[in-house]
This record gives C-alpha cells, sequence and structure tokens, in this order.
C-alpha cells in the first residue's frame, strides 16, 4: 500500500507503476463494461421464452369452403403480444384441394407484407402495392416478391378446418 | 489510427480536454476517501444504462406497467438482472451519495470557497430521493401502489403548499392514473436530464476550486491520472462487484397487482424512507404537520446550510469532534428509528407476483375448500367492495368485523333482508343497501358466513381463474347433477379431487361429447366459449380431494 503516502508527486509515479495504473484502470474498466453490456445484448436480442398457449384455432366447416376456390376466412385468435395475450382477428386464403386437403395462406404478400386477394378472372392472387402475382398454390408468378405464400399449419378434425401457426415457406 | 486521432484534436481539441481532465493538480493529500464522489458518478451512468433497458420493455399506464415488469422478470433472458441491477443500484446509489456527503462534512470540504458545490450536492442527494421516490411506484404493484399513498398524503399535508402539490401529484382522488404519468415522466423525462445538468455544475465547481486539501497540506501537487484515478476505479469496481452479486443473488421484489380496495396491506415505504415513517408516528393529531413536513425541512434546510453555520478555519480532522459528534449522532437517530419501523411493520401475506402458477401448489388452500357457491359469493364480496367497511382481521372500519359475525346472524334467513335493507334489520346502520339479485345474495351469504379470523386473509388470496371458474360452474349449473366440497346433488360424482383421475385433454373432450368419454352418461354435451372452456377447467382440474 504504498500509493497511500500522501507525499508522493506527479514525478514520484514511476514508469513501471504508471503502466500497471493503467493496464488496471482499463482492465476493470473493460470488466464492468462487459459485465453490463453482454446481459443488455442478451436482454434485448434474445426472443421472450415461449408461452405454452393453444395455438391451434377452429375456423370453418370444412364443407362450406368451395374445392378449387380461394376463399378467405377470418377467426379470432389469441398471441402474445409483448406483456399481453391478445385475441385479434386475423385471415387467411384458404384452397381447398379435391382431395379435400387444405392449404391456408397467411394474408400479406411476402414482398412487403401488403394485403393481396384474389383474382379470379386471371386466376392469380394478386397484390396491388407492387403488381405482384401468385399462384393458386402460391408460387411467385410476377413482381418483386421473393418467396413463395407464407402458409399457417392446418389440420382437420371432425370436419372442422383447424388453423395453427404461421409457418414461413421453406 | 495516430491520424485520425490528430485531425479530431485539430478539429474538436477534445484530445487536450481530456488531457487537461485527466491531468489535473490535485493535492498531495488526496486519496482513498475521495473515491466516493466518483463512485456516485458511476452509479448515475448504471442507472440510467439500467433504466433505459428497462424502459424498452415497459408499459407505462399502471395494470400495465405490472405486467410488462413481470414480462421482463419472467420472459425476457436477463431481464431479472437488468431490473435487479436498477432496484439494488438505487439503493446503493443513495448509500454511496449520503457516505460523499458524509466524508465531505468531516473533513470539512465544504468550507469556503466551495459552499456552492456543497448546496448542489445537497439538491443532488434531494434528486436522488425523489428518484427513489417516482420509480418506486412504477412497477405498480400493492408495495408500489400503497407506498406511494402515503407519499401523497403526505405531501398533500405540507402548510399551504399542500393542496397544489396535490395537484401536480393528480393525486387529489388518491393516487391515479394520472399521478402514474406525472411520477413516470418525473423519473425517466424530467430527471435525468436535471441530474446531468447538476453533475456538470457539481463537477465544474470541484475542477474550479480544485480538490479540497487537508490542513497544512504544502506538499507538491500531484496528478489526478492515474494514481487517483486508479484508486477512484478501484473504489468503483468494488461497489460494482457488490451491486451484480446483489442483483444476482437477491430477486427484486415483485408482488401482486396493486389492488386500491385491498385494506389488509400494511404500506411500507422503501427503507431509507422508513426513519421519515417512523418520526410521523410520534407527533400525533393536528402536530402530525410538523414530523411529515416541518421537521424534514428543517433538516434539509440545516443541511443546505452547513457551509454558513460552521465558518471557522478548517482544522485538522483529529479536532472536528463536533463534526463526529453530529455524524454519529445522525446515523444514531437513522438507525433507531429505521430499526423501530422496521419491528413494528406487521409482516405482510407472502406477496410474490413471481410465481408462475399456482396450480403447483401443495397443500390444500383454505380458498380451495369453499363451494362454487361461496366462490360466486366472493365475486361479489369483491364487486361490492365489502371490505372497504368491513377491513376484518381485527381492525377498525365503518362496520363491524365480519369475521367476527355473532352466531346468531351467521344464516341467510338473517343476512339476505340485511344486505336488501340494512338499516331495517340493524336501526341505525350506515350500509348501503346491496344491489344484487335474490340467487346472487344468497351465494353472497355462504361466502360472508364462511369468514373466520384465521381463514380471511387466505380466503382472499383465491386466484382469478379459480373464481372465473367457478362463476362458470354456477352459471352452468353443474351443481344440479355434482358434488363440490360436499354442496351440490350426486346425480353424477362427485368432482372434488377430478384432477387426480382426469387431465386436461379428457376433460374438454369430455365436455364436448360426454358419452365418447364416458359410455352411457346422461350429461348433455357444453359448448363452452375457449375462455370459459379453460376457466372451468382449470377450475375442476385444481379441486383438491375430500379430506
Amino acid at each position: 500500500m504504498e500509493e497511500n503516502h500522501s507525499h508522493e508527486s506527479a514525478e514520484d509515479v514511476s514508469p513501471t507503476r504508471r503502466t500497471f495504473y493503467i493496464l488496471l484502470i482499463n482492465g476493470i474498466m473493460g470488466v464492468i463494461g462487459a459485465a453490463l453490456a453482454i446481459p443488455a445484448a442478451v436482454y434485448l436480442l434474445f426472443p421472450p421464452k415461449a408461452r405454452k398457449a393453444s395455438t391451434w384455432v377452429k375456423t370453418a366447416d370444412l364443407s362450406t369452403i368451395p374445392a378449387g376456390k380461394p376463399t378467405e376466412i377470418s377467426f379470432q385468435r389469441s398471441r402474445a403480444d409483448g406483456w399481453q395475450v391478445v385475441t385479434e382477428k386475423a385471415t387467411a386464403w384458404v384452397v381447398k384441394q379435391p382431395d379435400n386437403q387444405v392449404i391456408a395462406f397467411t394474408p400479406n404478400c411476402t414482398h412487403l407484407g401488403c394485403a393481396y386477394h384474389w383474382d379470379d378472372p386471371s386466376h392469380t392472387f394478386i397484390c396491388p402495392c407492387h403488381t405482384s402475382a401468385f399462384s393458386i398454390d402460391g408460387k411467385v408468378l410476377g413482381g418483386p416478391a421473393p418467396r413463395p405464400l407464407d402458409r399457417y399449419a392446418v389440420k382437420v378434425e371432425a370436419g372442422i378446418l383447424e388453423i395453427g401457426p404461421a409457418e414461413p415457406h421453406a | 489510427m495516430h491520424k485520425i486521432i490528430e485531425w479530431l484534436e485539430n478539429r474538436t481539441g477534445i484530445e487536450t480536454a481530456i488531457r487537461s481532465f485527466l491531468y489535473e493538480d490535485i493535492p498531495a493529500s488526496s486519496g482513498w476517501h475521495q473515491i466516493i464522489g466518483s463512485t456516485a458518478v458511476f452509479f448515475f451512468v448504471i442507472q440510467v444504462f439500467t433504466g433505459g433497458l428497462l424502459a424498452f420493455n415497459f408499459a407505462a399506464t399502471p395494470g400495465d406497467s405490472y405486467n410488462s415488469v413481470r414480462y421482463i422478470m419472467l420472459e425476457l433472458t436477463g431481464g431479472k438482472l437488468i431490473r435487479g441491477l436498477h432496484h439494488w443500484g438505487a439503493s446503493m446509489m443513495l448509500i454511496i451519495v449520503v457516505l460523499h456527503m458524509v466524508q465531505v462534512f468531516i473533513y470539512g470540504a465544504y468550507k469556503k470557497p466551495r459552499e456552492a458545490t456543497w448546496m448542489v450536492g445537497v439538491v443532488l442527494l434531494l434528486i436522488v430521493l425523489v428518484f427513489g421516490l417516482t420509480g418506486y411506484l412504477l412497477p405498480w404493484d400493492n408495495r408500489a401502489y400503497w407506498g406511494t399513498v402515503v407519499t401523497t398524503q403526505i405531501t398533500g399535508s405540507a402548510p399551504v403548499l399542500g393542496p397544489y402539490l396535490t395537484r401536480l401529484l393528480g393525486s387529489e382522488e388518491g393516487v391515479s392514473r394520472v399521478t402514474f404519468s406525472r411520477f413516470y415522466a418525473a423519473h425517466t423525462i424530467l430527471l435525468p436530464p436535471l441530474v446531468i445538468i447538476l453533475i456538470g455544475i457539481h463537477i465544474f465547481l470541484v475542477r474550479k476550486h480544485g480538490v479540497a486539501p487537508a490542513v497544512g497540506d504544502i506538499a507538491p501537487r500531484k496528478k489526478f491520472f492515474p494514481g487517483q484515478v486508479f484508486k477512484d476505479t478501484i473504489g468503483v469496481a468494488t461497489a460494482f462487484i457488490i451491486l451484480f452479486v446483489l442483483a444476482v443473488v437477491a430477486e427484486a421484489p415483485l408482488g401482486k397487482l396493486a389492488d386500491p380496495t385491498d385494506t389488509s396491506f400494511t404500506p411500507r415505504p422503501e427503507w431509507y424512507f422508513l426513519f421519515l415513517f417512523q418520526t410521523i408516528k410520534f407527533f400525533k393529531g393536528p402536530l402530525e404537520v410538523l414530523g411529515a413536513v416541518v421537521l424534514p425541512g428543517v433538516a434539509v434546510l440545516t443541511l443546505f446550510l452547513v457551509p454558513f453555520i460552521d465558518r471557522g478555519p478548517l482544522v485538522r480532522l483529529g479536532k472536528r469532534t463536533f463534526a463526529f459528534a453530529a455524524v454519529f449522532l445522525a446515523a444514531l437517530a437513522w438507525t433507531s428509528l429505521t430499526a423501530a419501523a422496521v419491528m413494528t411493520t406487521p409482516p405482510n401475506p407472502e406477496e410474490n407476483g413471481l410465481v408462475v402458477t399456482a396450480e403447483n401448489e401443495t397443500g390444500v388452500q383454505p380458498w380451495q375448500q369453499l363451494s362454487p357457491l361461496e366462490l360466486e359469493g366472493l365475486v361479489y364480496y369483491r364487486k361490492q367492495n365489502c371490505k372497504a367497511c368491513h377491513p376484518g382481521a381485527g381492525k377498525k372500519g365503518v362496520g363491524p368485523d365480519l369475521t367476527q359475525m355473532p352466531v346468531d346472524h351467521r344464516n341467510a334467513t338473517w343476512l339476505i333482508p340485511h344486505f336488501k335493507d340494512p338499516a331495517k334489520v340493524v336501526p341505525g346502520s350506515s350500509m348501503p343497501p346491496v344491489q344484487l339479485a335474490d340467487a346472487q345474495l344468497t351465494s353472497l351469504s355462504a361466502f360472508v358466513m364462511k369468514l373466520t379470523p384465521q381463514n380471511e386473509a387466505l380466503i382472499q388470496a383465491a386466484p382469478d381463474y379459480v373464481v372465473q371458474g367457478a362463476l362458470v360452474y354456477q352459471a352452468n349449473h353443474c351443481g344440479t347433477c355434482h358434488q363440490v366440497a360436499g354442496v351440490g346433488m350426486k346425480l353424477g360424482p362427485a368432482l372434488d379431487g377430478v384432477g387426480q383421475r382426469h387431465d386436461r385433454a379428457w376433460m374438454e373432450q369430455h365436455f364436448r361429447d360426454p358419452q365418447g368419454t364416458s359410455r352411457g352418461t346422461i350429461m348433455p354435451p357444453y359448448k363452452f366459449s375457449p375462455e370459459d372452456l379453460d376457466a372451468i377447467c382449470k377450475y375442476l382440474l385444481q379441486l383438491p380431494k375430500l379430506s
């Protein structure tokens, strides 16, 4: 504890002690900075822990959906929005195949998220924003859309169409 | 790299500025006793940093704010740590600021020409306290809410200014949404820049007059950097390690969502305000304003004027007996007042909003022994705010303690007419009639009859999902065929402990299609809304087995 001797002057700090001081100051401040920065980065960047919530929603009686023609259905779904669970209206474009298999597209264009619609004469999904066009099975036919339409997970139980979480098109 | 620094220096002079800051001359007598000020600045930086992070996930509305704090702590990785650092950092910052002040006081460093430095420091101390006060409300749990109720009442009792302060705090009708917004704005928008400016002035003044030397220190002056900076760094690191360990080991508390009708909660301020809280108790009736406002006001004023009260020449540390005595007496008074307050604090019901579910609790809670009818009664008991006048737990209220209700009143034939027209049954009663339908009054009376001094507080703890589930049970008349807690018919099986026989999936299926799960049953299918289904399943699954 030599530095406690209060009569050292600036010149008294020897070069080696000076280097030692500066090294420790930078080292300690670096460690403290990391101890704050790392938790902060984790806190801001890690996704919230998954919540146990039934994400399957019963939507429509499958028999009411015409085969081969995209139909827009709407339903109520609950989802975690930050610290709240919100129940909100959601929509899906549902296409029933002849073999009763069902595809449900999420209602937003894969380009910039505009709501597209089914254009019956041209038999395509058309986005009004930048004229992206998609075929009935979601493939990109034109425009700037980078990937096919995203889909919801679907299952049919007792004739009722249930819609699950959206899964981005692989 | 060297070129960039040179360019910066050329255009801004920043290197020269940093150099002149670091290589300031300080007295040869400076040393370890002067590291506390830097540590206080460091803690302010920590509070700004962690506070900013919390604000990124904070909802600035009462109620929602509680949910968001809970979200930060339970769902965000590192959220507990960040809030822990902010929570404990607040306490530690106050301790450090006070220690800094004590050091300056004992050394007499406030003497001419450093009076202004001291006075700015006192203002900074007050602002740190206001930070603590405003931040205390933001999580909006019972602790926060009730603590702030007391604070706003005290503020309102200030002579002359009281009513204006009350309006300023938006607390004319208790702690309101307006109060919350004002506390939040003060805590996050108004005070931080104010503190930054004042710290700036404080440090400027320290630089202007130089660090106070010891008496007779005529040795050649030394440089601030690196010797003293090193000592400061050690001080900062020590305090930071303590803070970090606290934040990791001791979880920052979050109680239950604030309930303005919960009269069973004993409000207490944060620990560093307990001595004020205790002081008020010595002043009864009209004198209360003395303890609540006048005395603290005089104390702060005295502190502020210390440099003008003690104007003698600076003497050696060993000769400052009076200063030591003053610090000793203040510490003694603070400690004994705080200890007295702690010892007279009745334990609050174990409140922890961070327990994820009540479902995993073992042991049967008193509320689990209530029948659905009684739980329905609890809903009306809460809605009608019966507790406001009948606080129970031996406390005095407008109305009598319901847990002590005489035996001849503990029946529906006495209670229901009393609910309908209180004054008719009890002449002179000021109780307003309870505006409910007969069936609802039946359940309310069933609930009230259950209250005893032993179970009262515990019964109130019935969680929302149970109460909601019981309401669904009642609305669908499940009791026409089933028994719960010995109440209901025995056409179907009793439902006590049903959760041990069946799981949630079975139960949902059973409601949809009773025949499918229990062949030959006469139970009709029930189509519940998703919310009702959730409530009734949760309610039924927690029902304990009858012993």
